[in-house]
Order: C-alpha cells, then sequence, then structure tokens
C-alpha cells in the first residue's frame, strides 16, 4: 500500500460495521491437485485400452437407447482434463481471494468417477449399467442419508449424535428380528424405529439428565450396540436361524408410466417404500425444522439454551424430543439392511456407515437437504465396488471397499469450506 | 402492576446472596437497585424471575401472592426481563426472537411469521425504535439488540420491567437514549426496575432509589442525593471518588504502534490501520464500547494474536513475531480482560498463581524442582503489599472475590521489572475499595517511568487515569485527545464521529 492510499484510507469517514476480508485457504486447492496428480499417475503407471460400454436403458422402457461405446483411454484423459480444469479455476479463484464454490467441486468429483470407471471398466465385454451405478448409488445412501438425518437433528438441538451408527445396527438388528417372526417387513420397520429412539434414550439420559461428554457417550453407545448385538446373534439368532434370522423384505414398487422413464425411472421409481420414504423425509425434516414451532424451538435450543430457557422453553424436554425423533429417524436407515438389502442380520453389518453419516452431517453443513446430497455421494463411492466387480475390473476389491471411507475424508477434510455448527453444540445445558 | 418483594432470601450454600430483601416498585415509576458487583442484584432479579426459587420470602403483584417455577410462569404473570447478558438467539431474526416461546402457527403447523413481523413493527413504531424484523440480530448493533430485548418482554404484555446492568455495553448516546425509552415507558404505566452500579445514570433516571450491600437492603435514597452520599451507602464508608495524580514525567522511552491490522480466523479486521505512541510515565487510556478492537489490540501487544501486520516496537525493539515469552521478557507486564479466563488459574493457590509466568528458572525453580520456600516466602510478601485480603497463601484463587483476584494478578504482573504495563478493564467486576487500590498502583507504574496502557470501557475511569485518551470504534481509532476533553465530546467520539466533529456538534 502506497502512503497516498493510506491517506486516503484515513480521510475516508468511520464505516457503520467493521471491515472483513475473506481469509482464504489452500486446502481445497491442495486437495483438488493432489487428486487430479494421482488420477493422473493411476492412468499413466496402469495404463487400460480398449472401450468401455456405458448401458442406459433397460427392457421395457419407454424408448430404447443404444449402448454407448467409448474408447477407454481418451475418455478417462478428457476427464483428467476437466479436473484439472476445475482445479485451475480454483486455484484462480483462491488467488484473487475467493472461496471455492461447491458446485465446482461437484463437477470435479463426477468428472473423477467417471473417468475412473471409464478406466476400470476399459476391455470389458460387459456392458457397464448406468442404471446400476446410479441406482445402487441410491440404495447404499439410505443408511447414510436417514443417519445423517438423525445426526442433524439431533445436533442442531445441541446434542452431537455420535451414536449415529449405535442406532442404525441396534435399529438393523431388532428390524431383522421382529420382521423374521412376524413375516412383515413393515412391522420390522416400526421395530426398527423404536430400537433407534431406544439407544437415542440412553444418550439422552446421559448427555442431557447427567450432563456427560457427548462424544464419549456416543461412542462408547456404538461399542456396546456392536458387542450387545454380536452376542445375541451368536447366541440366541444362530439357534434358529430358520424363524428368528429370515426377514421378510420390502419389495420395489414400481410407479406407473413414471418407473418406466429410461435412467430415471428405474433409479427414482422403481423403489421399495423405504427409500420412497427417504424421499420425503428430506424435504419433511427440512420443513419441520426451518418452518414450524418444534424448530424453531429445537433450533434455538441448539444455539442459545439460556435464552430459550428465559423465554420458557423447557430445554431438557426439547433436546430429548429432539434426541428420540433422531434416533428414530436414523432407525429407519438401520431397517435398510435387514428389511431391504439381505434377509438376515449378520455381525457388525452396518461397518461405519453411522460414522459416515456423521460426516454428511458436517459435509451438509448441518442442513438436512445438504447433508442427504452429501449422503448420496457417500452412497455412490460405496457403490462403485459392485458395479466394477460386475463388469470385472482389475482393480483389487480391497481397495474398492477403501473408496467411501477416502471420498469421506477427502470431503470433511478439504472441500467443505467454512461452516459454523450450532452454537451449543455438544454443551450441556446447566441451570443457573 | 404493583411489584413487591417481602423477605426474599436467597442461599447458595453458606454464603447469603439476598437477606430478608423487602423492596416495592409502583407502576408509573422507575425504582433504581444501586449496588456493588456481588451485592446480590442480580440474584434478586432472578429470584423475581423465576430462574432461582426463594429459599423464604414470596413476591406479589397487586397484592396476589406469586409462585414462579420457571421464567415462563414469570412472564406469564408480567414481568419482563432485559438481560445484562442479552438473551437472543444470535443466528435468528427479530421477529422470530421475538416470537420464540409464544409462537402463534398456521395450517400445517407452519410458523406465522407475518403476526409477528407486524409485531415487531408496530412495537417498533410506538417508541420509535428502528428495527427490522427481518434482521438477523448478530449483524445488528448492541443498542439496538437491546431494544430487540425490550420488544421481547413488551411483545408479551410485561406490566414490570426488569433492565439488568443494561448499560454496560452502550454507547453514552445509547444510554440517554435507552434512559429517555425508559421514561416513556414508565409514563405509559409500566413499573420499572433499574439494576446498576453507576451513579450518575441512578440520579439522571430513577424516582426512588434502593440500596442493597452484601445482599441487604441498607437504605433508600432519592436522586436528589449526591454522588458521595450514594457512594458511601453502596460502599458503607467514604469513598475516594478521584484519582490523585501529579502532572506526567515523560521520559524518551516507551512503545510505539504502527499501522498495526489484527484480522481474526473469522476474516474480521478487528483492528484496522492502528498507530500511537506512548511514553514512559505516561497512561494512555483506550476508550471504546466494548468489542471495537480494543480486546485484541491489547492481546496482540503480548504476542497473543496471529493474523498481524504492521509493527510494535518497545524502546525501539520489534515485539510482532516473538513468543509472549520473548515479550514477557522485554518486560511487559499484562492484565487480561477477562481475569478468571486468562489471567488465573482458580484451582490453583495464590502463591502458585503469582509465580505462574516464572517456572522456567532460578530463583523459583531450580533443576526442574520447584522452590516452595521460596514461592511461600515471595507470595506473603505480594499479598501483604498488594493487600489481598484472603485467610493465606494456600487459598485457591478461585474462592477470592473479584477484587481480590485482581489485586493477585496485579501482583503478578507488577512485580516483574517493567518496561510496558498494559491493563485491560482493570477494574471491572470489582468492588470500589479494590478500584481505589488498583487504581493507586497503576498511577504509581506510571510515575515510575513505566509507559501504561489501560483499556477501559467506563468514561468515568478513562478520564480519572487518562494522561491521554484513544478512542476507538470499529477497529479504528478516532482520535487521541487529552484527558480533560468534555465527556460529551468523548461520548460522540465513541459512537465514531471524528474530534472536530464531536467538538462541533457540542459546541
Amino acid at each position: 500500500m502506497s502512503a497516498d492510499q493510506r491517506t486516503a484510507q484515513l480521510d475516508a469517514p468511520l464505516s457503520e460495521t467493521t471491515r472483513t476480508v475473506t481469509l482464504v485457504s489452500w486446502k481445497s486447492a491442495g486437495v483438488l491437485l493432489a487428486v487430479t496428480a494421482l488420477y493422473a499417475l493411476l492412468l499413466l503407471a496402469v495404463p487400460h485400452s480398449g472401450d468401455t460400454r456405458f448401458l442406459l436403458s433397460q427392457r421395457g422402457d419407454f424408448f430404447q437407447i443404444p449402448v454407448i461405446v467409448l474408447p477407454a483411454a481418451p475418455l478417462a484423459w478428457a476427464c483428467g482434463a476437466v479436473m484439472l480444469a476445475a482445479t485451475a479455476f480454483v486455484v484462480l479463484r483462491t488467488a484473487r481471494g475467493s472461496r471455492t464454490p461447491l458446485w465446482v467441486v461437484a463437477v470435479f468429483a463426477f468428472a473423477g468417477l467417471t473417468g475412473f470407471l471409464a478406466w476400470a471398466g476399459a476391455g470389458s465385454p460387459r456392458d457397464l449399467s448406468v442404471v446400476g451405478l446410479l441406482g445402487g448409488a441410491v440404495l447404499w445412501s439410505v443408511p447414510f442419508v436417514y443417519g445423517a438425518l438423525g445426526g442433524v437433528i439431533g445436533e442442531r438441538a445441541g446434542v452431537v449424535n455420535i451414536a449415529i451408527e449405535a442406532q442404525l445396527l441396534g435399529a438393523a438388528f431388532t428390524a431383522g428380528i421382529v420382521s423374521s417372526v412376524t413375516d412383515s417387513a413393515l412391522l420390522g420397520l416400526a421395530a426398527a424405529v423404536l430400537a433407534g429412539a431406544l439407544v437415542s434414550l440412553v444418550l439422552g439420559l446421559f448427555a442431557i439428565t447427567y450432563h456427560v461428554n457427548q462424544v464419549i457417550v456416543g461412542v462408547v453407545l456404538n461399542v456396546l450396540v456392536v458387542g450387545l448385538t454380536s452376542f445375541l446373534y451368536s447366541q440366541v439368532l444362530q439357534d434358529d436361524a430358520a424363524t428368528l434370522n429370515s426377514t421378510t423384505r420390502f419389495s420395489s414398487i414400481p410407479i406407473p408410466v413414471l418407473s418406466d422413464i429410461p435412467v430415471l425411472g428405474p433409479v427414482l421409481f422403481d423403489q421399495p417404500l423405504l427409500i420412497y420414504l427417504m424421499f420425503l423425509a428430506v424435504p419433511a425434516v427440512w420443513y419441520a425444522l426451518n418452518r414450524t414451532r418444534w424448530g424453531l424451538r429445537l433450533r434455538a435450543v441448539g444455539e442459545h439454551p439460556k435464552a430459550a430457557d428465559t423465554v420458557g422453553i423447557d430445554v431438557v424436554r426439547t433436546r430429548y424430543n429432539a434426541v428420540l425423533v433422531a434416533g428414530a429417524v436414523a432407525g429407519l436407515g438401520g431397517a435398510f439392511y435387514t428389511t431391504v438389502y439381505l434377509s438376515q442380520f449378520g455381525e457388525n453389518m452396518t461397518g461405519g456407515a453411522g460414522y459416515i453419516a456423521l460426516a454428511a452431517v458436517i459435509f451438509g453443513k448441518w442442513d438436512p437437504v445438504r447433508a442427504a446430497f452429501a449422503g448420496l455421494l457417500f452412497g455412490f463411492a460405496s457403490n462403485l465396488q459392485n458395479v466394477l466387480s460386475v463388469v470385472g475390473s482389475p482393480v483389487p476389491s480391497q481397495f474398492m471397499l477403501m473408496v467411501p471411507y477416502v471420498v469421506t475424508l477427502l470431503a470433511v477434510a478439504g472441500l467443505v469450506g467454512r461452516s459454523r455448527p450450532p452454537a451449543a453444540s455438544g454443551e450441556p445445558y446447566i441451570k443457573g | 402492576m404493583r411489584l413487591e418483594l417481602r423477605g426474599i432470601t436467597k442461599r447458595f450454600g453458606a454464603l447469603v446472596a439476598n437477606d430478608h430483601i423487602d423492596l416495592v416498585v409502583r407502576p408509573g415509576e422507575i425504582h433504581s437497585l444501586l449496588g456493588e458487583n456481588g451485592a446480590g442484584k442480580s440474584t434478586l432479579m432472578n429470584v423475581l424471575y423465576g430462574l432461582y426459587q426463594a429459599d423464604e420470602g414470596e413476591i406479589l403483584l397487586d397484592d396476589v401472592v406469586q409462585h414462579f417455577s420457571g421464567p415462563g410462569d414469570a412472564m406469564g404473570a408480567g414481568i419482563g426481563m432485559v438481560h445484562q447478558h442479552f438473551m437472543l438467539v444470535p443466528v435468528f431474526t427479530v421477529a422470530e426472537n421475538v416470537m420464540l416461546g409464544h409462537e402463534q402457527t398456521r395450517g400445517g403447523g407452519r410458523l406465522d411469521l407475518e403476526a409477528a413481523r407486524a409485531q415487531v413493527r408496530e412495537i417498533s413504531a410506538r417508541f420509535g425504535f428502528h428495527v427490522d424484523p427481518d434482521d438477523v440480530v448478530e449483524n445488528l448493533p448492541v443498542g439496538v439488540q437491546q431494544r430487540v430485548e425490550i420488544i421481547k418482554a413488551l411483545s408479551r404484555n410485561a406490566d414490570v420491567l426488569v433492565f439488568d446492568e443494561p448499560t454496560a455495553v452502550l454507547t453514552p448516546q445509547e444510554t440517554d437514549e435507552l434512559m429517555a425509552i425508559m421514561r416513556q415507558l414508565r409514563d405509559e404505566g409500566s413499573a420499572i426496575v433499574f439494576i446498576t452500579h453507576k451513579l450518575r445514570e441512578v440520579r439522571e433516571v430513577a424516582d426512588r432509589i434502593t440500596v442493597i450491600r452484601h445482599g441487604k437492603v441498607v437504605g433508600e435514597a432519592l436522586p436528589t442525593a449526591s454522588d458521595g452520599e450514594l457512594a458511601s451507602l453502596m460502599v458503607g464508608r467514604s469513598v475516594e471518588l478521584t484519582v490523585q495524580k501529579d502532572a506526567p514525567t515523560l521520559r524518551d522511552n516507551g512503545l510505539k504502534v504502527t499501522d498495526l491490522v489484527i484480522t481474526e480466523s473469522t476474516g474480521t479486521v478487528a483492528v484496522d490501520g492502528v498507530s500511537f505512541e506512548v511514553r514512559g510515565g505516561e497512561v494512555l487510556v483506550v476508550a471504546g464500547v466494548q468489542g471495537n478492537g480494543q480486546t485484541e489490540l491489547t492481546e496482540a501487544l503480548l504476542g497473543l494474536q496471529d493474523e498481524v501486520s504492521g509493527s510494535i516496537t518497545l524502546d525501539g525493539k520489534e515485539l510482532i513475531g516473538r513468543s509472549v515469552r520473548g515479550i514477557l521478557d522485554e518486560g511487559v507486564g499484562f492484565v487480561p480482560e477477562d481475569r478468571t479466563y486468562d489471567g488465573l488459574v482458580a484451582e490453583f493457590t495464590i502463591a502458585e498463581n503469582l509465580m505462574l509466568d516464572r517456572s522456567d528458572g532460578p530463583p523459583f525453580v531450580r533443576r526442574g524442582a520447584l522452590q516452595r520456600s521460596f514461592r511461600d516466602q515471595f507470595a506473603r510478601e505480594k499479598v501483604a503489599e498488594f493487600d489481598v485480603r484472603t485467610q493465606g497463601i494456600t487459598t485457591p484463587v478461585g474462592r477470592l472475590s473479584g477484587g481480590n483476584q485482581q489485586k493477585v494478578v496485579l501482583a503478578r504482573e507488577l512485580s516483574r521489572d517493567l518496561r510496558l504495563f498494559v491493563a485491560a478493564q482493570p477494574t471491572r467486576g470489582v468492588d470500589v475499595g479494590s478500584i481505589e487500590f488498583i487504581h493507586k498502583r497503576v498511577v504509581a507504574t506510571r510515575d515510575a517511568g513505566v509507559p501504561v496502557v489501560v483499556v477501559s470501557t467506563e468514561l468515568d475511569e478513562a478520564v480519572a487515569l487518562a494522561d491521554r485518551i484513544m478512542v476507538m470504534y470499529r477497529g479504528k481509532v478516532v482520535g487521541i485527545v487529552p484527558a480533560d476533553t468534555p465527556r460529551n465530546v468523548l461520548g460522540l467520539m465513541m459512537a465514531g464521529i471524528s474530534p472536530q466533529d464531536a467538538k462541533g456538534e457540542v459546541a
């Protein structure tokens, strides 16, 4: 700054508000650059040639789209170019002091995953089903989305819901037994909701009533439920698996007409009840949080509990209410495992999905809609492995199992941008 | 509505915070509750508001005994409170804050925001508040936030309004406006309780005054009483309200700050191009309403801020970029703004707190071992020298009163060889007796030839201590003026008006 400029500044009238500057972080640019470099390295080190066949239509669609055959190597490199362009864009923006917009990250991720698919599916005689890719992503996102909704509800009320994993697993187990015994998937679902709420009740008892550190209670609950369900599984379920552990599942309900649209139809409109319910739950939670008395009070309690107390809102009750609803919603996600995905319960079958849901909460900046989309992204990553094993990919399956976690880590670490959690999140409310 | 408190007693363990307090507040009067920090005013009001339950005594509204089990009951009965620390949700809009707790809904459970907006506009128009119902509270200036608190109370049809230390965060102009609002409310028939420890305000606005000391009502007074009379009633003995000091003897050494810019992690530029100089032997008071960059400025002097540019030199040596330890070793003494968080370890004893900054070598530590007898000897000397009222040097600091805690901080910081002394809000939450003592020590430090920087939000203190006053507003320096500048000029400067314009406006 020159001396002239400085004088000019001093002479200027004092502004009404304090000046702010945007503090930019090179983190997202760095992460994108690193991922692009790794991607290029992969293509160079392990070149794949041949074509990749993308299958779009299914039998019974309105009209048939022919299989799209693209040469793999150019496609993969083209995607790499898009990634590089997105990275360059972010670098330029950061240098000029602006933040990274989310859509650039989305374009980057889409290009990267498409290129990876092209590379992995190269030369395979089998078709790479786009419907399987997207439909599977929706299916796999179910526990993440419900779990994330549960996480959002709890944390907006000021209670960190680390116990999503416990809620999912407990619900999966309970839904499994109940639907096996009653032969009703719907009763299984109801039982899952109760199981999720029950885990929440324990969380609430320690975190809200006894002011125990919420993170510790949550982690302990997660471990406890793993132990409990594994014990019951080996001691009870396995003795009589035919009656106790062969669940009745939801069948797909194709919605007339809509389900025949190519690609979109089977992905969105030929799914089991639990998934339609999910499509409704996301906007419903958003509406409840932002437009109703229940939501206003819930958010008030999560931001400034004492202020809520001084206008006559019962903080403890409001938090219990929120945590129970959160557990119930997460329980719906747990039902996925035993009433949609498999017809039996298996030890620790959620495999850390609750933690990914927790990451979706943060990636989604504590907003139910954004968190749901984050859950969808993680679902897509989880599904890659299935798709590629069908195509016959050369990538080891153990490596693919890692992908959703790596995506989660990158998403939360570098790309989420500045976000602000509810002010009283994790703070027990102690009167006086 | 007529409010009566009869024999209210509230105990916290052995401590009697309120001891059989009687108080009557009539409709159409402003009743001031005057007392020092810790006298029990806020406890009494929390009892009234249902946040605490009284151990004895009763609350009557229009001669009917009330039983409040929570703030909801108190509000329902017509009591509204403007809290010292605003009870507003920062990320909510004004309308959302006002409706919270008594929301109206339409079909589908949808919040009726329009009704809340209309209510805010209506009350705002009635009192000339200029509050937009759709503004987000955290973006509003403090004075406006306080009006939102008032709207909140009025929207619930409060007939008894309690203002708990309402002027602590306001500029003198905002304080005047608040008093006008209080008078208007009184004239409309509200009963108003005004809690404060500032004598000037009490005499200006109160119709009646009740003085509380050590949890007891010690007397009543009329606003015609003098400052001296009110102060001695409040403290229990006659007090010296002015600071005795001679003209400064300036020396050549000193602190020089040039173009200091401090950016917080949120991107807010807390201190924006600040330059000033303090020479040995003078006191520069940094005045201004709280939150205009003073905290960050003092922290930067000690190396506690990360994003700092510009230059801070002490006796010619650059301090920016040095560690806190390095700056302490240069001879900087620092009294932090919040002594309980930053100044002391509450669980540690007085003796341990007194040596916190010298644990890295002799004479307090030799070969890694604490020299306990030396430490205790040192502590006994300092406790005597700084008049810390305590049972012994092994008392945990957290058990001392605010004034005595502050004396411990002062004792520690002033017992090094200082070349700069920085004290942020040294008398906040401190009893009048300790204030006198602290002021004397600050002046003594100045007279020893040390440059002294004091941050104060209290105009009285600024004027009493300063040789020069620097007023800050929104991170910038409004002006550096002599200590004898008229108070109303200083007040305008605290609202961001340049000294020239402020003088013009006053003249």
